[in-house]
C-alpha cells in the first residue's frame, strides 16, 4: 500500500469517514513496516479516551452485556468503539468472528464502531494489531474504547496493561470459576459484575464477591477498592449501576494520576510488542538465511536481541525511526 | 419371557451363516467386488450385507413389536390403522395475505386433503406486524400474513372450524394465533369441545433448529406451556405442542438426533407439565409429534417405529402414566424439503413420493407431502396438486394401506428400529445427564450436535460420498426446461401494502379503552408469572395486533440472541 | 529489512438479511471457509440491509456473502447494492446463495450481484470464485 493512500486513509478517518477508518484499521492489521510511523502519528492524537477491558468467564452472557452497555453509554453522550477479539481456530489459519453478532443492533448507530480482531498475539496475548486499532480508536476521538476478549489465558494479563478499567464477568453458581477467578485468572478486575442476576443462586454469588472485594483479594490494589455489580443482560437490569461504576473509576483514575501512569503502561507494552515482532522476523532471517553455520546465528541472534531491547526501553515518538533500520 | 427365535434355530443360522460367508461369499467378491468401501444409512449407521434371525437373536415379540394399539405400540398406535382410516393428508399451505390463502384452502378442501394447515409468514412468525421495519419486503413471502383477529376471519372465511381441525406452525406467538384461532371459533358459533387442532408451540427445538425464536428459553417454556395447560382445560380436541423434529432433520441433524433430540424435548416438557401441579394423564393425551420423512427409506421407517416405542417406555416407565393414550406418540409428518433440490426439479416429485411411503410405511397420523417446486417458491397450485395426489395414490393404488406395519419382521427393519432406538438412548442419557433439555439448549449442546452433522453431510456430498441424481451425479444444463416450471406468481408489493393499510384501520377502528386495559392486564399477568392464555384471549378480541401483544410480553421476558457455535 | 508478504486473509461477511430462520446453509458456508483459510464475519440472523453494510465497512471485508431462503433475494439485492454506493462502498463485491430460482441468476447479476451459487453448488467452486472475486479487488 502507498504511503498517499494511507494519509488520505487518516485524513478521511478524522473527518468521520467509517469506510476510511475500516481501512485504516486493516492496515494496522497487516502490520507492515508502515504500522510504525501511522502509529507514532495516532499516538500523538491520542491519550484521552476511557479504555474498558471486559473480560469473563465462557457462558457469562459477555456480549450481550457488552451490547447493553454501548447502549447505556452512547444514551449518555459517549462515543463508543470496540474491539472484539476472537479466538482464531485451532485447526485452520481461518476464523470465524462471531461475537460482533450479539452487538450488531449497535451497527448502524453513527457514534458507534465495531471491529472483530482474530490475530493472535504473540505467546496468545493480545495482538500488536489490537493494541495499533485501539490507538487509533482513541486518536479518532471515540470516549470510550471496550476491548472484548475471551476469559481465559494470557490476553487476560495483556489486558491489564493496556486498559484503564478492567471489568470481570461472573455468574451465579460458577463455583469452579470463581475459583479460577482467585487462582488468579480473573482477578484482575476493577469491577465485577455478576450477570443473570435473575437466577435463584445469584444472591449468594454477589455476597461471596463483595466479600473477596472487600478482603482485597480480588482487584489491582492502589487506593481502589473493586465494586461489585450486579446484572441481568438478557433483562436490561444493573446496566446503570454498570456504567456509574465505569464513570467512578475513571474519576478515580484521573484525580490519582493512574490515568496518565496506565496511558504509559498501554504505549510501553505497544512497544515491546512493536519491538518483539522486530526481533522475530530478524530471527526468522537469520535462521533461514544462516542456518548452515548455526554459531554465526547465534551471534547475530545476541546482535538482534540487544537491538530489540534498546527500541523496548524508547518512546513511542521515535518508534519509526528504530523501524527503518 | 420366550424367545423369537430358539437357541437351536440361531445356532443352526450362524453355523449356516459362517458357512456361506467363507465359502460362498468370497469367490462372488472376486469376481463382483463390491461398489463401495462401506455401506451406511444417511445417519451413518453402518450397515452388513444381509440381516438374519441371528441380528434379533434376544428377541422377545411382545416385547419389542407385539400388536397395533397395544404398548409398546412399535406397529402402530391404533389396532386398525389405515384398514379403518386413512392418514390425514394435510398440506402445509399459505401465502399472501388472508385473502389468497382463505382461496387455496378452499381449492385444497376441494381436491380432497382432510385437514388444514397454515403457513405462516416470516413476519407473524417471529410476531413482528407487517409495519415493522424487520417486514418489508417479507410479508406474505412464505406464508400467510395474519397479525390481526380480522385477518385471521378472513382466512376462515366460508370454512365453518366445527367441520375441520387446523394445523398452524407457529411458535413464540403461538398464545396470539390460537388466540385468533378460539376467537373466530367463537364468532362463527362453534363451542370450545368442538374445536380441533393444533398449534407447534415447541419452543426448544427454535433455538436448535428453527430459528424464530423470541423468548430467552426459560421464558420461552413457560409461555408455552401456559398454552398446553390452558388448552388441556380448555379445548378438549386440540393438540397445544406438537414436538418437532422436522425442523432439526432440516438443519441438518441425522435420524437418530432428530429422533433423540425430539424426545428429549418431550420429556422435559413433560417434566414442565407435571411441576405445575398437572396430572400426567390430563396432559399426555393431548401432546403430538412431528418428524421429517427423509430419503433413507428403511432408516425413516425404522425410525418412526423406535419412535413409538422409546415414547411408550418413558411414559410409561419414567412418568407413570396410566391411560394408555398417554403412551402414544401420535406423529405428523413431512417430507423432508432438504432433500429437495432446483435442478431437474421434477425429480422431487419422486423423492417426495418415497419419502411419503416411508412414512405410510412407518405409521404415521398424518402427512405432507412437499411439492417439486419448493426449492424456488412457495407451491404453485399444480405442484401442491401433484403433491396431495402423490399421497392418494399411495392410500388408494399401491395397497401400502392395506396391511398393518407390512415391514415387521424383516430382520434388516427390526434390527434397524433396534439400533436408532440404542443410539437415541445415548443421546437421551446425555441429555439427562445435563439436567434436561432446557439446560442442554442452553448450553448449546444440541446446537453443536446438529451443527457438527450437517457440515459433516455437506463434506460427504462435496466427496462424492454421497450421491445425489442431477446434483452430484447426472448434472445437466437445464435452463431451458426450468422455464417451463409453472411458479406461483403473486403481487408481493400490492399484498404488502393491502396489509399495511388494513392493520392501520384495524388500530384505528378499535375501542382504544378497551384495547389499552387488555394490554395493561395482560403485561400485568405476565409479571405476576400467571397463565398469560386467557389475557392474551382478552387482548385478541379487543383487537390487539399480534407485534402489540408481543411487544408486551418482550417487556417482560426479555428477547433472545443466539450466540455463536462454532 | 524488507516488507514481509502481506499474508492478509480473505475476509468475508456472511450474513443473511430478513426474519428467515434457515441458517443451515450460511452456517455450513461459513465453517467451509473457515476451514479453507479465510477469516469469516459472522453477523448472524434477521439482520437489515444497513447492518450488513455497516458492518463490512466497519470490518472492512472483502466480500459480501447474503444467503437468502424466503423468496426475497431480488429486492434484498437491489437493496443492498443501492445502499453500498451510498456510503462509497460499492467496490465490496456481493455474491448471494440460498433457495433463488435459476431464472433470476440473469436479474441478480444485472442488479450488481458479482456471483449466485444455488443449493447443490460444491462448496470448493464457491471457494475458488471467492478467491477470484478478492483478487481482482483493488486492495
Amino acid at each position: 500500500m502507498k504511503r498517499e493512500d494511507i494519509v488520505n486513509f487518516i485524513e478521511r478517518a478524522e473527518r468521520g469517514d467509517k469506510r476510511a477508518l475500516g481501512r485504516l484499521l486493516s492496515v494496522l492489521e497487516d502490520l507492515s513496516l508502515e504500522t510504525a510511523w501511522i502509529v507514532e502519528y495516532l499516538a500523538s492524537k491520542s491519550g484521552r479516551a476511557h479504555i474498558i477491558g471486559i473480560t469473563g468467564i465462557p457462558g457469562s452472557g459477555k456480549s450481550t452485556l457488552i451490547s447493553r452497555i454501548i447502549k447505556a453509554l452512547r444514551g449518555k453522550g459517549y462515543s463508543v468503539a470496540v474491539v472484539s477479539i476472537d479466538p482464531t481456530s485451532p485447526y485452520s489459519s481461518g476464523s470465524i468472528l462471531g461475537d460482533r453478532l450479539r452487538m450488531q443492533e449497535h451497527a448502524t448507530d453513527p457514534g458507534v464502531f465495531i471491529r472483530s480482531v482474530t490475530t493472535k498475539g504473540l505467546f496468545g496475548g493480545l495482538s500488536l494489531a489490537a493494541l495499533a486499532i485501539i490507538e487509533a480508536f482513541d486518536a479518532m476521538g471515540y470516549d470510550k474504547v471496550i476491548v472484548e476478549t475471551v476469559g481465559v489465558g494470557q490476553g487476560e494479563t495483556d489486558i491489564m496493561h493496556v486498559a484503564d478499567t478492567i471489568v470481570v464477568i461472573t455468574m451465579p453458581g460458577a463455583g469452579d470459576d470463581i475459583q479460577a477467578l482467585k487462582a488468579g485468572v480473573l482477578e484482575i478486575g476493577d469491577i465485577y459484575v455478576v450477570n443473570k442476576s435473575d437466577k435463584p443462586e445469584a444472591s449468594k454469588t454477589y455476597e461471596y464477591m463483595l466479600f473477596v472485594a472487600e478482603k482485597g483479594e480480588v482487584g489491582r490494589g492502589g487506593g481502589w477498592n473493586p465494586i461489585v455489580v450486579k446484572t441481568s443482560a438478557t433483562l436490561g437490569l444493573g446496566i446503570r449501576e454498570l456504567t456509574e461504576a465505569l464513570d467512578k473509576h475513571l474519576s478515580y483514575l484521573i484525580e490519582s494520576g493512574e490515568k496518565e501512569k496506565r496511558l504509559v503502561s498501554r504505549r510501553a507494552h505497544m512497544i515491546k510488542l512493536i519491538a518483539l515482532k522486530i526481533l522475530l522476523e530478524s530471527l526468522n532471517s537469520v535462521v533461514e538465511i544462516e542456518s548452515s553455520n548455526i554459531m554465526e546465528a547465534v551471534k547475530s541472534m545476541k546482535g538482534f536481541y540487544e537491538e530489540a531491547l534498546r527500541i523496548a526501553m524508547l518512546s513511542g515518538k521515535r518508534i519509526s525511526d528504530l523501524i527503518s533500520i | 419371557m420366550a424367545k423369537l427365535y430358539s437357541k437351536d434355530a440361531i445356532d443352526e443360522i450362524i453355523k449356516a451363516y459362517k458357512e456361506w460367508e467363507s465359502n460362498v461369499l468370497p469367490e462372488w467378491l472376486s469376481r463382483m467386488p463390491e461398489r463401495q468401501k462401506e455401506f451406511t444409512t444417511l445417519s451413518g449407521i453402518p450397515l452388513k450385507p444381509i440381516y438374519t434371525p441371528v441380528d434379533l437373536r434376544d428377541h422377545n415379540y411382545m416385547e419389542k413389536i407385539g400388536f397395533p394399539g397395544v404398548y409398546p405400540f412399535t406397529r402402530g398406535i391404533h389396532a386398525t390403522m389405515y384398514r379403518a382410516r386413512i392418514w390425514t393428508m394435510r398440506m402445509f399451505s399459505g401465502y399472501g395475505g388472508p385473502e389468497e390463502t382463505n382461496e387455496r384452502l378452499k381449492t385444497l378442501i376441494k381436491a380432497g386433503e382432510t385437514g388444514l394447515s397454515l403457513a405462516f409468514d416470516n413476519p407473524t412468525l417471529v410476531g413482528v406486524d407487517p409495519d415493522h421495519p424487520l417486514a418489508e419486503g417479507a410479508v406474505g413471502v412464505v406464508g400467510v400474513s395474519a397479525p390481526t383477529l380480522l385477518d385471521m376471519e378472513i382466512i376462515f372465511r366460508d370454512i365453518y372450524l366445527g367441520d375441520v381441525t387446523t394445523n398452524m406452525t407457529i411458535n413464540p406467538p403461538a398464545p396470539v394465533l390460537l388466540s385468533f384461532y378460539v376467537a373466530v371459533a367463537e364468532k362463527q358459533g362453534v363451542s370450545y369441545d368442538r374445536i380441533g387442532g393444533t398449534t407447534q408451540n415447541d419452543p426448544l427445538k427454535e433455538f436448535i433448529a428453527q430459528k424464530t425464536y423470541v423468548f430467552p428459553p426459560e421464558a420461552a417454556v413457560k409461555i408455552a406451556m401456559d398454552v398446553v395447560e390452558w388448552s388441556v382445560k380448555n379445548l378438549p380436541k386440540w393438540n397445544p405442542i406438537s414436538i418437532s423434529g422436522y425442523h432439526i432433520r432440516e438443519a441438518g441433524a441425522t435420524a437418530v438426533q432428530e429422533l433423540a433430540f425430539t424426545l428429549a424435548d418431550g420429556i422435559e416438557y413433560v417434566r414442565q407439565l407435571i411441576a405445575r401441579g398437572l396430572d400426567v394423564d390430563m396432559f399426555a393425551p393431548r401432546l403430538s409429534f412431528f418428524f421429517d420423512s427423509h430419503i433413507n427409506f428403511f432408516e425413516e421407517i425404522a425410525k418412526f417405529r423406535a419412535a413409538r416405542r422409546m415414547w411408550a417406555k418413558i411414559m410409561r416407565e419414567w412418568f407413570n402414566a396410566k391411560k394408555p393414550r398417554s403412551w402414544w406418540l401420535r406423529f405428523h409428518v413431512q417430507t423432508a424439503g432438504c432433500s429437495l433440490y432446483p435442478q431437474q426439479p421434477w425429480l422431487n416429485i419422486v423423492r417426495t413420493a418415497f419419502e411419503a411411503l416411508a412414512a405410510v410405511l412407518g405409521g404415521c397420523q398424518s402427512l405432507h407431502t412437499n411439492s417439486f417446486d419448493e426449492p424456488f417458491r412457495v407451491p404453485s397450485e399444480f405442484a401442491a396438486k401433484i403433491a396431495l395426489r402423490t399421497q392418494q395414490i399411495i392410500a388408494y393404488e399401491t395397497g401400502a394401506a392395506d396391511v398393518i406395519d407390512p415391514l415387521a419382521g424383516s430382520y434388516f427393519v427390526e434390527w434397524l428400529t433396534d439400533e436408532i432406538e440404542e443410539r437415541a438412548w445415548r443421546y437421551i442419557e446425555r441429555i439427562e445427564s445435563m439436567g434436561g433439555m432446557l439446560e442442554a439448549v442452553k448450553k448449546g449442546y444440541p446446537q453443536r450436535e446438529v451443527e457438527e452433522s450437517s457440515y459433516r453431510f455437506q463434506k460427504e456430498v462435496e466427496e462424492g460420498k454421497r450421491l445425489l441424481v442431477g446434483v452430484n451425479i447426472f448434472r445437466e444444463e437445464e435452463v431451458e426446461e426450468i422455464r417451463r416450471v409453472p411458479l406461483l406468481e403473486f403481487n408481493q408489493e400490492e399484498i404488502e401494502r393491502r396489509q399495511k393499510e388494513r392493520i392501520k384501520k384495524v388500530r384505528s377502528t378499535r375501542d382504544e379503552s378497551k384495547w389499552r386495559r387488555a394490554l395493561d392486564e395482560l403485561r400485568r399477568a405476565a409479571e405476576r408469572g400467571e397463565n398469560i392464555m386467557p389475557y392474551v384471549l382478552n387482548a385478541v378480541k379487543a383487537y390487539a395486533t399480534l407485534g402489540e401483544i408481543m411487544d408486551t410480553l418482550k417487556e417482560v421476558y426479555g428477547t433472545y440472541e443466539e450466540p455463536p457455535y462454532y | 529489512m524488507k516488507n514481509p508478504p502481506t499474508t492478509r486473509k480473505i475476509k468475508v461477511l456472511v450474513a443473511k438479511i430478513g426474519l428467515d430462520g434457515h441458517d443451515r446453509g450460511a452456517k455450513v458456508i461459513a465453517r467451509a471457509l473457515r476451514d479453507a483459510g479465510f477469516e469469516v464475519v459472522y453477523t448472524g440472523l434477521r439482520q437489515t440491509v444497513d447492518q450488513v453494510v455497516s458492518a463490512a465497512i466497519q470490518e472492512d471485508v472483502d466480500i459480501i456473502g447474503i444467503n437468502q431462503h424466503e423468496g426475497s433475494h431480488i429486492y434484498v439485492a437491489k437493496k443492498l447494492i443501492e445502499r453500498l454506493r451510498e456510503v462509497g462502498a460499492e467496490d465490496i463485491p456481493v455474491v448471494m446463495g440460498g433457495s433463488i430460482p435459476i431464472l433470476d441468476i440473469e436479474s441478480l447479476k444485472s442488479i450488481g450481484v458479482k456471483e449466485v451459487f444455488l443449493p447443490g453448488t460444491p462448496i470448493s467452486e464457491i471457494i475458488a470464485k471467492l478467491k477470484d472475486l478478492a483478487s481482482m479487488k483493488v486492495k
